[in-house]
């Protein structure tokens, strides 16, 4: 929505001690009335030099530093970095690793959709939604908690293998809490997706163009929120997602413009569903075997360098790391999905309402803990 | 409150008080047998919502305090808020920042003067209950603007400011739905309409005709509006603005902008039952029911009803968008509202 503003602009300081900017975000808003002729977000505060850290520590070490970048979906990055280093080494896992990892994956992926689909419907003054689903995210935590002892920090997967075997009685946890959970969804749909005032509110806010999300090279739901069929698990599939049947889901745009902030949202829905699905078929697919027959004696990488994508809940998320043939890595660069969509928030969110702000930056779901790093 | 005003005739030796005293004894009598009331029912329709809120959201709420369900949760809270540091923070206008709490309260306390809880439990039947309820309504206004100011703080400003927006928006399609039962009872007293609906269920205005059936939703949802409750709680919008005009209050002072929130929930439920859903008279008339149940408790049970509704609402909708807002105002209510007055002028002239 584009408003008229007099120049007579105040500027606020939303964050970083604020309820809705979902953690230690700093927005620098230059405001009119109830106009923000321009936020600009400040980051840094929640810096912890992983990269450089990464550099003085061995190859396995990393991987609970991994954990702590995107706290809400710590499988997923540290999915990535295994997979990165058992690239660079030319490690093959078996089957059962390969299962238990996706379905890991997609168990911690609807767990982060569930946290950004309830704090969006809290962000918006509805704050039955975020219990309902954490009341969720709560059986999935237990999961796996129940598996490697962590429910927020993993450090399950391992360079070669994984830390642990499942439980028995594992797969029909699961498949209980999918069946139980995909019903669950469509309650969510009526109280809080289709609800009148909440389209009111998100679908013509925010709008975020495929050529500009392109542009500023954003990607996950938000791309595909824009109306981009782009999925790293489909376009350059690892782990064996190329055998799993899903769709890719993209924003449609069924209440005005594709690329809104209800488009953006309604794609991390849908992907919920299809997770289940992937949850379905990789544990049919689960076989046998010895979760830790391929993890190294020695982890002591060749000299080289290698470049990694997986598909993180929030994005695409790249690990680049370069080996000098010891036992540490020589440099450790992580591709931040939230980084790239908070350099387009500038972008959505002009000439937005303060209302809309927080509209905007509950849709596009960063978390502060993989910008900052 | 001359019911009361006869009671204190019994006390010995009351004729032998000064006349300025006679005469603002009823008056003192009364304000603390409400205010009292008032904050005991506070009290349970906090820990209420507390138990509607968990209870929609797969909780249990307070559990443990009081031992049943945790009754005493809510008294529990009262006294910590009644022993907490009273901040003022340094850089405020102390004398506004002092008043501004007690200014809402009063606008929410002061309203309860005129609402008829029985035949006879009025404290005063003023001739223009209706427009009392309606001025000293606008009284919170004046309040919430001065504690969004002299908080120095931007996020009350801006509370402060959307507040007194959305406030003197509202009252007025609150104010013409009213007036669509002023005009067919003929009078602006609390208690010759609540008498006008004598005789059971199908004599509510609710139920009467279909202008005063619209009129009472408009009424409800434009004085949910100006007593900011969800969904229009974007004063207080705790995900925008922090929490609004109240940000830098805390201890007693804060508690005295969520007593005077509740009691704003109670008018609106009184005056709508009042107006609407036929005050204290029963609602079947003739039946054993109707002889076991005093009046006050059954305008209590209905005032109930619309509290839960509230609870309801506020629990299972997000918030408006401050233009939304207006335009639900000054577009949809209030071309509304006058409608629906015509409507229920042409029936009180023609359908007699």
């Amino acid at each position: 929505m584009q408003v008229e503003y007099s120049g007579d602009v105040m500027t606020l300081n939303m964050g970083p001690q604020h309820p809705s900017t979902h953690g230690v975000l700093r927005l620098e808003l230059k405001t009119d009335g109830e106009v923000v002729a321009e936020a600009i977000p400040h980051i840094g505060y929640l810096h912890r030099c992983f990269e450089k850290h990464a550099e003085n520590i061995e190859y396995p070490g990393v991987v609970p530093f991994t954990d702590r970048m995107d706290y809400c979906a710590a499988m997923n990055m540290e999915l990535g970095y295994v997979l990165a280093v058992e690239k660079l080494m030319g490690i093959q896992v078996n089957n059962r690793v390969r299962c238990i990892r996706i379905i890991m994956a997609e168990l911690n992926r609807i767990a982060s959709h569930l946290i950004a689909a309830g704090t969006y419907g809290n962000d918006m003054g509805s704050f039955t939604p975020f219990l309902w689903c954490f009341r969720d995210r709560e059986t999935i935590l237990d999961i796996f908690e129940e598996t490697c002892g962590a429910r927020l920090l993993y450090n399950y997967n391992w360079i070669g293998g994984l830390m642990f075997d499942v439980q028995p009685g594992f797969e029909k946890k699961v498949i209980d809490f999918i069946d139980y959970f995909e019903p669950q969804v469509d309650n969510l749909n009526t109280l809080l997706s289709d609800n009148f005032i909440f389209i009111k509110r998100t679908a013509n806010v925010g709008i975020m163009s495929p050529a500009l999300a392109l542009s500023y090279g954003v990607t996950g739901p938000n791309l595909r929120g824009s109306g981009v069929k782009f999925d790293v698990r489909k376009d350059e599939p690892y782990l064996g997602y190329e055998e799993i049947d899903f769709e890719v889901q993209v924003g449609l745009g069924e209440h005005g413009p594709v690329g809104s902030c209800w488009d953006r949202y309604m794609v991390r829905i849908r992907e919920v569903k299809e997770s289940c699905k992937i949850i379905r078929q990789a544990v049919a697919k689960m076989t046998p075997g010895d979760v830790q027959e391929s993890i190294p004696k020695r982890i002591k990488p060749p000299a080289g360098e290698v470049y990694m994508r997986t598909e993180c809940p929030r994005g695409e998320l790249g690990y680049y790391i370069v080996s000098d043939g010891s036992l540490k890595p020589y440099r450790v660069k992580v591709k931040s999905p939230c980084f790239t969509v908070m350099s387009a928030f500038r972008e959505i969110s002009r000439g937005a309402m303060i209302a809309d702000i927080i509209a905007i930056l509950g849709s596009v779901d960063v978390v502060l803990g993989e910008i900052d790093r | 409150m001359e019911s009361i005003a006869q009671l204190l005739q019994l006390m010995p030796k009351y004729d032998a008080l000064p006349a300025l005293l006679r005469a603002s004894l009823p008056m003192l009598v009364s304000s603390i047998v409400i205010f009292a009331l008032l904050s005991l029912v506070v009290l349970f329709l906090v820990w209420l919502e507390r138990k509607v809120s968990a209870h929609m959201q797969d909780r249990l709420g307070p559990m443990y305090v009081g031992g049943w369900h945790g009754w005493a949760q809510t008294i529990a809270d009262a006294i910590k808020l009644l022993l907490k540091e009273d901040i003022v923070p340094e850089s405020t206008d102390r004398v506004l920042f002092k008043m501004a709490p007690f200014i809402v309260f009063l606008g929410a306390f002061a309203a309860f003067v005129v609402i008829p809880f029985g035949a006879s439990s009025i404290v005063s039947d003023l001739n223009i209950g209706v427009l009392y309820i309606l001025a000293i309504g606008s009284l919170a206004v004046v309040g919430i603007m001065m504690a969004g100011w002299a908080s120095n703080s931007k996020y009350s400003l801006y509370g402060g400011m959307r507040s007194v927006a959305q406030i003197v928006s509202y009252e007025i399609p609150a104010a013409i739905a009213i007036m669509t039962v002023v005009i067919l009872v003929g009078s602006l007293s609390m208690q010759d309409i609540v008498n006008a609906q004598k005789g059971g269920i199908q004599n509510w205005f609710l139920f009467r005709n279909p202008f005063t059936f619209l009129a009472f939703f408009v009424y409800f949802i434009a004085s949910l509006a100006e007593v900011n409750r969800t969904p229009f709680d974007i004063p207080e919008a705790e995900s925008e603005l922090v929490a609004g005009y109240h940000t830098e209050y805390s201890g007693m002072r804060f508690a005295f902008f969520f007593l005077a929130e509740y009691a704003n929930m109670i008018v609106v439920a009184g005056v709508a039952t009042t107006l609407f859903l036929g005050g204290w008279t029963q609602v079947l008339p003739g039946t054993l029911a109707a002889q076991l149940i005093p009046g006050p408790i059954m305008f209590f049970l209905k005032v109930m009803v619309l509290i839960f509704v509230q609870m309801w609402l506020r629990w299972s909708l997000p918030r408006l968008r401050v233009d939304q807002l207006m335009y639900l105002c000054w577009k949809v209510l209030l071309p509304a509202s006058f409608i629906l007055v015509v409507g229920a002028g042409w029936l009180a002239v023609y359908w007699k």
